[in-house]
């Protein structure tokens, strides 16, 4: 019986959830008595997940799952589960993680929990604390299948060090030409700029912006901070900015160690996408402005005059620390 | 074309979340409940291949009768049947599983679902369909098009988007983008009144395993106040990310 984490690459690299996983993944092994085996695709240097606790990666090198599939990684997985007689899958709250991991829990039969928070408070029963109802509040989820899914949201639980030598094998999962019938046939996608999802921090604009053309404080802002930038809905469907920056309860949500928001009124369905970002800090000119209830930080004040100001502040603040 | 809209039940954006019964059950009380957010985008885009493509479309509950002015106002929308599975949805899996019976049984071509549900925020319903149904399956899908029997959907990725080229029969877990806020409609009286004269379906729950079980609830801690930074003194606020918040 082992425990398997699913870690995520991009083009050869471990991407940063992928050792926050890992590292929750030792987290239970060490619970439950076991070890930790990982499954990648194309890791170019597999043995890094030895400092993260793993002690054995199998390696995906097959040319046709190079790039993602939801439905062939997910049959992989769960081929990867039954070879290590897994009770345990880790996944990360990535798009692609969320994508099979509905797959994944139908093919196991297994319960799956989402965006948990915390290692397992008991693994007898298996229960784990995860964000519900849109950040606005908690469950305590136990899982009663014989296998279990557990989903880490993301900067929850945070990377640690565990270091042991992991052996890397290749593994060759069997999978037919006819679960490729979902197929890829382009990807758009920003490169070298850190993305919502994976940001430690994100800057975001609202309404109080008043238009596309002021965006360039939100994103020279953002540079110096090597922030992702993103904003609330009424500006995407403005089409001020693309629905994919688009944050909150009915957009993407925002775990962020900190988050900065300018012009953003606070509208509960903001708040309940981005409440989970560990630092919040408000710009707004309106001081009864309900996003001030939920920040750590505010600036009662002009976005056009604070942001130009606090962008300077910081690039001299970075210059000495740099 | 025969669509099926998988539609959940969900506490209204606006809603205060509270618990009862020493914190193992939601607090309905004074919660007004209404059609899945992401659900609705994808009910809006089944009326576009109604209208546009002649294709008829279903929607489908797993609930309570208490969801059916939910479903009611689906119809009232424009959904030709509806269909009611009697039972308390307890976990996703047992949800995915009585779903999965209505598709074999009613011989869908395409099932749109929501990215996820906005209460319990599961995500999982629809991919579980597929693995038990072994249908084609895109998620996070902000744009879908069919021709015959292609579909190209567009999914969100992070940090952009992917097109997907597949075919039907498909499962897709959709989201605001599968058509726009400004598309959303609001029932008129015609439709209120049609929506009395369609079918609406209560079948029975067949077996089913629960798979998970939310033991217990809790709210989240209770914010400290804001510090406030005056806008002469921005290093201030600089200094207060560095050395207490240790965020920058
Ligand atoms: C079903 C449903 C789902 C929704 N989902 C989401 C969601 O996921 N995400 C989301 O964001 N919203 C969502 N909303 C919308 C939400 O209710 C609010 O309407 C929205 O968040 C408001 O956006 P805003 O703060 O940018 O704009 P506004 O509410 O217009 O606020 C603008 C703010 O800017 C401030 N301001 C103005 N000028 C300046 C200036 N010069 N400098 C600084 N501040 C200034 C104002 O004081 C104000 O507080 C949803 C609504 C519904 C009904
Ligand atoms: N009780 C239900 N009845 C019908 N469809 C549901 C139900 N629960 C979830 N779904 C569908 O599955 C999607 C994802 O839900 P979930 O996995 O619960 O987050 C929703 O957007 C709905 O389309």
């Amino acid at each position: 019986m082992s425990v398997l984490v699913y870690t995520e690459t991009e083009k050869g690299k471990f991407k940063k959830n992928a050792f926050e996983v890992a590292s929750y993944a030792n987290a239970v092994a060490q619970q439950l008595g076991t070890t930790v085996t990982a499954i990648a695709f194309g890791a170019d240097n597999a043995e890094e997940l030895g400092t993260y606790g793993v002690s054995k990666v199998l390696n995906v090198a097959e040319a046709s799952l190079s790039d993602f599939n939801a439905r062939a990684f997910a049959l992989s997985i769960a081929q990867a589960v039954s070879s290590e007689e897994a009770k345990v899958v880790l996944l990360s709250s990535s798009t692609d993680s969320k994508f099979l991991a509905g797959i994944l829990a139908g093919k196991l039969s297994a319960g799956y929990a989402p965006n948990v928070v915390a290692a397992p408070e008991t693994t007898e029963p298996f229960i784990v604390k995860r964000t519900a109802f849109s950040n606005k509040g908690f469950a305590h989820t136990q899982i009663d299948t014989d296998i279990k899914i557990v989903g880490v949201s993301n900067n929850a639980f945070g990377v640690v060090e565990n270091p042991t030598s992991a052996d890397v094998a290749a593994f060759s999962p069997q999978i037919n030409e006819s679960d490729f019938s979902t197929k890829s046939v382009e990807v758009d996608k920003v490169v070298g700029k850190a993305t919502i999802a994976d940001a430690d921090i994100v800057v975001s604009g609202g309404r109080g912006l008043k238009g596309p053309e002021n965006w360039g404080l939100i994103e020279e802002l953002a540079e110096v901070l090597g922030a992702a930038t993103a904003c609330s809905k009424p500006v995407s469907d403005l089409g001020w900015r693309p629905h994919s920056e688009h944050v909150g309860q009915t957009g993407k949500p925002v775990a962020s160690n900190l988050y900065i928001a300018i012009g953003i009124s606070g509208a509960i369905q903001h708040l309940a996408g981005v409440s989970a970002s560990k630092v919040k800090v408000v710009i707004n000119t309106d001081p009864e402005a309900p996003f001030f209830k939920a920040a750590d930080y505010g600036i009662v004040g002009d976005a056009f005059e604070v942001v130009p100001e606090l962008t300077e502040k910081l690039k001299e603040f970075k210059a000495q620390n740099a | 074309m025969k669509i099926l809209v998988c539609i959940s039940n969900v506490p209204d954006t606006t809603s205060k979340i509270n618990f009862t019964d020493d914190d193992t059950k939601f607090d309905t009380n004074g919660v007004q409940f209404v059609i899945n957010p992401n659900d609705e985008f994808g009910l809006t885009r089944a009326m576009w291949f109604k209208e546009k493509q002649g294709a008829t479309v279903h929607v489908a509950t797993v609930g309570e009768a208490t969801t059916e002015p939910t479903i009611r106002k689906a119809l009232a929308i424009g959904a030709d049947e509806a269909i009611r599975v009697n039972a308390a949805p307890t976990d996703g899996y047992f949800v995915a599983q009585q779903l999965a019976e209505v598709i074999k049984s009613g011989g869908y071509d395409l099932i749109i679902a929501g990215r996820e549900s906005i209460d319990y925020n599961g995500g999982m319903v629809p991919g579980m369909i597929a693995a038990m149904l072994d249908m084609n399956f895109v998620n996070t899908c902000i744009s879908l098009e069919i021709e015959g029997e292609n579909a190209t959907a567009v999914r969100e990725i992070d940090g952009g988007k992917e097109k997907i080229a597949t075919s039907l029969p498909l499962i897709i877990g959709g989201q605001k983008g599968l058509v726009e806020e400004s598309d959303l409609r609001i029932p008129n009286m015609r439709g209120i009144m049609m929506a009395r004269q369609k079918k609406l379906n209560v079948v029975e729950a067949v077996g089913g395993t629960q798979a998970t079980k939310d033991v217990k609830f809790e709210r989240p801690a209770p914010k400290g106040a804001v510090k406030l930074v005056d806008s002469a003194n921005i290093d201030e606020l600089v200094n207060l990310l560095h050395n207490e918040a240790k965020v920058i």
